[in-house]
Order: C-alpha cells, then structure tokens, then sequence
C-alpha cells in the first residue's frame, strides 16, 4: 500500500441536477466529522439544469487554506466531466465512473491512473443514485471509514423516509464493495486524523450566524447570487433566534427596510451582491444622513454589470468606498477567513450602533460560497454594545442630533417619551430641523457636517490595527484581501517552508482606512507583490492613494475561477529569484479552456496602465 | 381626547398660501387628537416632495427620508415596532411615480399603516412638471405641448394590488378628511388615502373651484364599501362628477399578524435581542 499523505483532493463533475453540491456536501461534513480538515469550492454556471458543475473537495489532516490545483481523484458523473478532467489526475489516482454513461480507456487518462467504473444499473438498479454509489467506490477505493459518510446519507434523506435512506446506504455500500472486489487499492492515501471535533460552513452561513450572535433581529434581502445563501440560511435559522426574515421587492425597499427596522431600534442588516448594492447606493447615504445605524453585506461576482453572476472577483472595492454621494462616515470590513466572517460580524454590527453609520461587511463568491472547516467559534460572551441608545429620556430638551465632542449623539427611538424628533435626510439642525430650506445657513451646515465626520477619526482610533504575518523582515511582502487572503496564506507557507522569506498584508479595514499603519509597515517591506482578483488592482490604488505606497508587482486575475495558490507560489518564486528592475504585472488564468497560444504575461493595456502608477 | 394643538409641530409650514396640504395637516392632526394617540407613539414617514415635508409639522416622530422610498422604510420600522401608529405621507410623484414599485408591494404586504398621498397632480417642488396623475393633454413645463400619456388610477392601482382600506379625500372637505383618516388609521391594514390637494401655484388646471364643481361623497350615495366591484367601478369615475370618500374596505389578516416572530403580538423592538440558543443552531456547522 502507498504511503499516507497528508492531504488528497477529489473533483466531483456533472450537470446541474447531478446532486453533485449535496454529494459534495455531505462528503465534506463526513470528513470534518472524522476529524479531518476540509475545503470545498464548487464552481458552477449559471444554469439550473445542465450545464457543467464541478465540486472540489480537498481535506487535509492539518488546515487547508484552499481548494488547491490538485487532482487526485475524479468523480465523473458524466462525459463532458470525464473529458475536461480525466487527463489531470495525478498519478495513483483514479477516475470513478459510470459505465452505463460512457466508455473510458487507459489512453484517456496519465500513468498509474486506474479506470474504475461502476455498472451503475447493474449494480444498484436506479441512475438516480450514481452519485451515491461512486461515492462509495471513492470511499472505498481510498479506504476512508465509510461510517460518517452513511451517517450523513441517512441525515440528508431523513424526511424522505426508510426506504429511500435504505435504498441510497445500500446504493453506497455497494460501491464500497465494488472498489473492494473489482479495483485496486487507490494509490493516493490520507493518514488518520486527530479526530478533533470541528465546524463546516460557508462564509455566508458563518456571517448570519454572526448576525443571530449580535441579536441582529432583522434582515431584508432580494436573491441576489452569491449572496442568496445568507437570505436561506437566515429564513431557516433567523425566526428561531427571534429574528424578521424578509424578501422585499428590490434592493432599494430592502436598504429602505432595513434602515426603517434600525432607526425603529432593532440591530438591522442586509445582503447583496454589486448589482443590488448599485441600487442601494442611494440609501447607504440615507443611514449615514440620518445617522441610522445599518450593517449590508456585499458579496462581490464578477462584474461589470450582470457580469458573471456564479463566479468571483474583487471590483467592487470602490464602488462600495464610494457608494453614494456626499461625504459621510462609512465603515468597510473584509473579512479574509471564516472565522472572521463570525468576528468581524459582530463588530459590525457593534461599530454600527457606536457611531451610528453604515458599516458594509465585503466579501466575494470565492469566500461566501467555499465550505471550509473552522475551530469551533466563541459563542459564549459576545461583546453587544448598543452605543448610546436611548428607550427612556429624562425630560431635559431632547437634541437627536447632538453635537458631542465624539460626534456621536444620544439616540431615542421612536415610542420613547419626550424625545420626539425627526430624522432627515435634507441637511438638518442639532433638533432634526430641516436647514435645506433656509436661503443659506454655512455655520449650521459646517457644525453638523463636522459633527458626523468627527465620529470616523473616533472610530479610526478603536478599529483592529493592520498586522504583518509571517517574518517580519521578509524579502518579498504579499498585499491582499477578502477571499484571497486564504490562497497568499497558503504560498506564504509554501514559500517559507522552501527555504524563501516572505510575509503578508491583508488589510481588514478598507474605510476609514487605516492609512498610517498600512503606510509604516509597508515603508518597512522589501519587494511588494500585490494579488487581487481583479483587473485594476483596486486595493493597491487605494494603499497608494492613502499612504502614497506604490506597490511594485501585480497579479491579478479577472477569468471568474479563484487563484489557485501555484499561480501565486510560482509567480512570488520568479519575483524572489530574478529581482526584476521594473514593476512586473502578470494577469493569472485558470487554465480550463485556455486557447493553447494564450501567453500570460500583462495585456499592453494594463501594462501602460499600471506603468503610469509608478 | 387630545387636544389637537398637542400635534401642533415646532416648525410652521413653508407650503405656498392657500396650499392644500394645510388642509391636509388639519385634518391628521385632529384625526390623531380624536383617536387620542400619544405623540410619541406616532411615527411620520415621509419622502420627497413639498407635502413630504409634513413630519415637520407635526408633533410626532418622523422620519423624512429619500425621493420615492417611504413605504419601505415605514415598512420595516413597522415591522420593528408594530406597537406604533405608523403614518406614511407624500405626494403623487414621490408614491406614484418614483416609488410606485414600493406602493404596489405595500399594498399587496397589508402591513398595518396608512399611505396618506397629498395628491395634486403635478411635480411642486422641482417647480411644476408634469407627474404619474396629470391629466392627458395638460401642459407644464415638462410637457409644453401637452401630456402625451393618461394618468395613473391610484384608486384602482390600489385595489388591484391588494390594499384593505382604499379613500379619497379633498382637502377641501376637512371634516370628511379627518373622517376617512381616522377610519384609515383604526383599519387593521395597509390604507391609503388619497387626497385632492390643489397645488395653487403650478397646477392652473385641477383646483379647488375645479373640484368643487365635481366631487361628490360616496356615503351620500350610500356606496357599500365591501362591494369590491363596485369599488372597481367607482373607481373609474371621472369627468363631470369624482366620487371622495370610502371606496372599499375589508378585513384581512395582517403582515404583523403571520409573520413567526410577530405572532406573539410582542414588538420585536421588545423582545429580547440575543436570546438565541446559539450552541443548538451551531449544530448545522458539525
């Protein structure tokens, strides 16, 4: 038998209605149950049935921070998968296969690859259930305990009763017994597991499991991809946690909503993706006017416009900075792991209520969508700072709008006695009165514009630092954020552990943004390499643009797919051995579908663009 | 019963002279005196527009939002809240122009407030173009040569899409006004008042004598308001008489009544925050 590795990677391929996302799933929380470390990504089409589908499930026996760019083993559920793929398995791997769908030859596939295919009719009477038993013969196969798997297939068709849950075991159990008689053992093997109980979630589930942890009470949202998953999670949970789930007719009813929920007194939030937020932009402005505190999530797809609506990117960075007009205080949060979508969420909803603003939480597909095993969370003593808010008042004149030294002023809900006063969006007065309307009033537009911007340099100075991580005195520093954070983490690794010196940044403060701390430590860096999924390189705009750091190398990626972490360990490798004099930008595609005369080096465009930066 | 002057706002209202929104005001103000309503307990939403400057006037809590999106926001502040009386007030061009979509969505939600719609015809504030309910072949300055398109039915719109409790009123006839206001204000369900508000400045074509000469009281006629088709029909009156008053009425369970977290009737604003059992819903993660 082969030696044990430390981790393994299994593709599963179909269309759309293969049930590939619940095998994927299931498989996923098996073997976080088991005590491994798992990292799912599932790239999809914009399709509801049909269509190519492909789940990545890599689990290790210590963390894994991606998807990876590896292929050990392939579950083909059909042709289309079969051909795309079979040709990247590594050796000792297998493709698992329906004989019933299509023939396989050895010539499809590279060396010490094995064909196992399974006679699908034949052997559990009923295609439905093919991805069951290939399943089982991965299982199998690869000698993983099948008992958590059984376990989860039961759990998954619970409400459909005995005989379809026996039906899809026995299903497994006999693609478990095929792999045992009819193949060899898989060459590609995981040693065993601490077998340290873990949690598995999205990083759309972890942030409405932030939500329900701040005593978030109201959500609103249009279906929006990637950010749907949130609005599902919140409809089955939410109500349980005492919180108002509601579906509104577009995005602009749904900030609406959200910013009447939270100026009635209740912690209010709100989720999209760029599209939705574009119709929102209006009402983030209305939340920074009225001072009502709100917290919007926005999932990033690739854009412009419908863009790539089931596949990631980073561009949408300065819309959110600068999302409706005027100047106001704005909060943005990226968080780069799950468990920061669980942290950074619950602070969220805290700096909202403190400085009563608008505070947008970015994330991307990539992040919202992966399902990743985490530590358990810190449920227990969750910091809940409501800021002044007022349910009583003492009878003194009542000033909604205050002018205190933090720009921060007490806030009365309506029903509260003796406070009554409006909130308005035309510029007001101390007491809410409209100042809009008077010929021309400069002193008590300047007094009150400077009191609502006073209160980001006070939230300025509570926000989380920004952090090198790695050696500090590192030849080469990697710059991101969001999402990819997870991919510079694991090159960052891979690099280090080669013998090469490379460190970090990732910002989680986008706005106000934390332009001294990022400036000091990047003035302490050697070579700089920023690694965004995007074209223009939004971050790097912005670090140059609030400490006047030029950044001098650029990867980006704008193809849809994730990074893969190669691209980026290759990529920083070439940067640290050649020490190129000029700024080098090279633009990272996935290579499915890549036209074979297709060169990866920076379009002329970008080039001239990103030239002019330095 | 209050005292109207309790719902006297600090601020007088900049309206033109002769304005119907006065009107308007007057008879909110003594419909909520009459229902004896707590100040504090009222909300005002508003968007914009020269009547979605009313939560100024008014001794309540108001919120003076965006152009077209005061349902929504009354809607979740409703939502957080249903102890409060919730008011929504605007013109014709705020509800029935840019913020249409909310109203067709609002009425269809029945969430327990009134849309009080200071209907006059015409874009006041931006100085006088035309608006969703212009009459066809009017001219302004948007439209010099005439309206090319036919107004909006918000009477019929309304009742299509589901509102319980659909009024007009004219400002003109305040005590019926306040009338159809209290009425709209005790219904359990979304209501909408739409009022003939003359604007004396830009719009020469619908004005007081205009409507004076045409309206009529539905209770005059002993109109039976639970009649959907007769709703329907009366609706659709216009020319040479313009029924004001109840045009439909009905009794239908409420959004606050089904949705899982209201059921209790507790305001969610009351009910403990943070209360969820956060060790059993982490199950889903394991």
């Amino acid at each position: 038998m082969a030696q044990a590795r430390d981790e393994l990677t299994v593709w599963i391929g179909g269309a759309a209605g293969d049930g590939i996302a619940s095998a994927g799933e299931s498989f996923s929380k098996a073997c976080t149950r088991a005590g491994y470390h798992v990292f799912a990504y599932n790239s999809y089409q914009s399709v509801i049935r049909g269509g190519h589908v492909c789940m990545h499930v890599r689990i290790g026996r210590q963390k894994v921070w991606t998807h990876g760019d590896t292929c050990n083993y392939l579950i083909a559920l059909n042709q289309d998968t079969f051909k795309r793929y079979a040709k990247k398995v590594t050796p000792g791997g297998a493709v698992f296969y329906n004989t019933d769908k299509f023939k396989a030859s050895a010539s499809d596939v590279g060396p010490d690859v094995q064909l196992i295919g399974l006679p699908v009719m034949e052997l559990v009477g009923n295609q439905l259930m093919q991805n069951t038993a290939l399943m089982g013969a991965f299982l199998g196969a690869v000698g993983l305990d099948p008992t958590k798997m059984r376990e989860l297939i039961q759990e998954r068709f619970t409400k459909k009763g005995e005989a379809v849950i026996k039906a899809n075991v026995d299903a497994f159990d006999k693609g478990i017994d095929f792999a045992n008689t009819k193949a060899k053992p898989a060459g590609v093997r995981i040693g065993a597991s601490d077998g340290k109980p873990r949690l598995l979630g999205s990083g759309n589930a972890i942030v409405g499991f932030g939500a329900v942890a701040a005593g978030c009470q109201f959500y609103a949202a249009y279906p929006m991809t990637p950010a749907s998953s949130i609005l599902h999670w919140l409809a089955q949970y939410g109500p349980k946690a005492g919180m108002l789930v509601k579906q509104a007719e577009d995005e602009i009813a749904v900030i609406n909503m959200t910013v009447g929920a939270a100026h009635a007194g209740v912690r209010a939030m709100c989720g999209t993706s760029g599209g939705g937020f574009a119709l929102m932009t209006e009402g983030i402005g209305e939340a920074g006017m009225t001072e009502t505190p709100i917290v919007i999530l926005e999932a990033q797809r690739g854009g412009p416009s419908t863009g790539l609506p089931t596949k990631t990117e980073q561009a949408d960075l300065f819309q959110v900075l600068g999302a409706s007009q005027g100047d106001f205080p704005k909060i943005v949060l990226a968080p780069c792991t799950l468990p920061e979508c669980f942290t950074l969420t619950i602070r969220a909803f805290n700096l909202a209520d403190r400085y009563q603003c608008p505070v947008i939480i970015m994330s991307d597909l990539y992040l919202a969508e992966r399902n990743e095993t985490l530590e358990g969370l810190e449920i227990r003593n969750i910091p809940i700072d409501r800021g002044p808010l007022l349910t009583q008042w003492n009878g003194a004149a009542y000033h909604r709008y205050e002018d205190t030294p933090t720009g921060v002023s007490p806030r009365a809900i309506p029903g509260t006695e003796g406070a009554v006063h409006v909130a308005a969006t035309d510029e007001h007065d101390e007491d809410g009165i409209l100042i809009s309307d008077v010929f021309s009033n400069p002193p008590a537009r300047v007094k009150i514009m400077s009191k609502r911007m006073r209160k980001i340099e006070h939230a300025l100075k509570e926000l989380p630092p920004p952090q090198l991580e790695g050696p500090a005195d590192a030849e080469l520093t990697l710059v991101g954020w969001g999402s990819t954070y997870s991919v510079l983490r694991e090159a960052m690794d891979a690099l280090n552990r080669e013998g090469l010196s490379v460190n970090l940044l990732a910002p989680r403060v986008l706005a106000p943004f934390q332009g001294e701390a990022v400036g000091k430590l990047l003035a302490g860096t050697k070579i700089t390499l920023a690694v965004e999924a995007n074209y223009t390189g939004q971050l790097a705009r912005l670090i140059r643009m609030e400490t006047g750091f030029a950044i001098r190398h650029h990867l980006h990626k704008f193809d849809g797919e994730p990074f893969e972490p190669r691209q980026v360990i290759d990529h920083a490798r070439t940067i640290l051995k050649t020490k190129p004099k000029e700024p080098v930008i090279v633009i990272a595609v996935s290579d499915e579908g890549l036209p074979p005369d297709f060169s990866p080096i920076a379009s002329p465009a970008l080039g001239a663009e990103t030239a002019r930066q330095h | 019963m209050a005292e109207v002057k309790e719902f006297a706002g600090k601020i007088k209202p900049d309206w033109c002279p002769g304005c119907g929104d006065y009107g308007v005001l007057n008879a909110l103000q003594r419909a909520l005196a009459d229902l004896d309503i707590a100040p504090h307990n009222v909300l005002v939403v508003s968007g914009i527009g020269c009547s979605s400057n009313l939560p100024g006037f008014i001794n309540a809590y108001g919120f003076h939002g965006l152009h077209g999106r005061s349902l929504p926001v009354a809607a979740g502040a409703r939502l957080a809240n249903h102890g409060l009386t919730v008011l929504v007030t605007g013109g014709d061009g705020d509800g029935y122009g840019i913020g249409v979509g909310h109203f067709v969505h609002t009425c269809r939600r029945n969430i327990n407030m009134t849309y009080i719609v200071m209907d006059n015809q015409i874009y006041g504030l931006t100085t006088g173009q035309a608006s969703p309910t212009t009459e066809k072949d009017i001219r302004t300055k948007s439209t010099p040569e005439g309206t090319i398109e036919i107004p909006l039915n918000p009477i019929a719109l309304a009742l299509t899409c589901g509102a319980t409790y659909v009024a007009r009123g004219f400002s003109g006839e305040n005590l019926q006004l306040a009338n159809l206001l209290k009425g709209a204000i005790e219904h359990k369900g979304f209501s909408l008042v739409d009022v003939f508000s003359p604007c004396v400045t830009y719009n020469k074509h619908n004005t007081y004598p205009w409507f004076r000469e045409r309206v009529y009281k539905l209770e005059d006629e002993r109109h039976d308001p639970s009649d959907f088709r007769l709703a329907m029909e009366k609706a659709f009156e216009w020319g040479a008489r313009i029924p004001i008053g109840l045009f439909y009425k009905v009794e239908r369970p409420t959004y606050e009544d089904e949705d899982p977290t209201l059921r209790s009737g507790i305001p969610l604003v009351k009910q403990p925050a943070g209360r969820a059992n956060l060790a059993e819903i982490m199950q889903d993660f394991m």
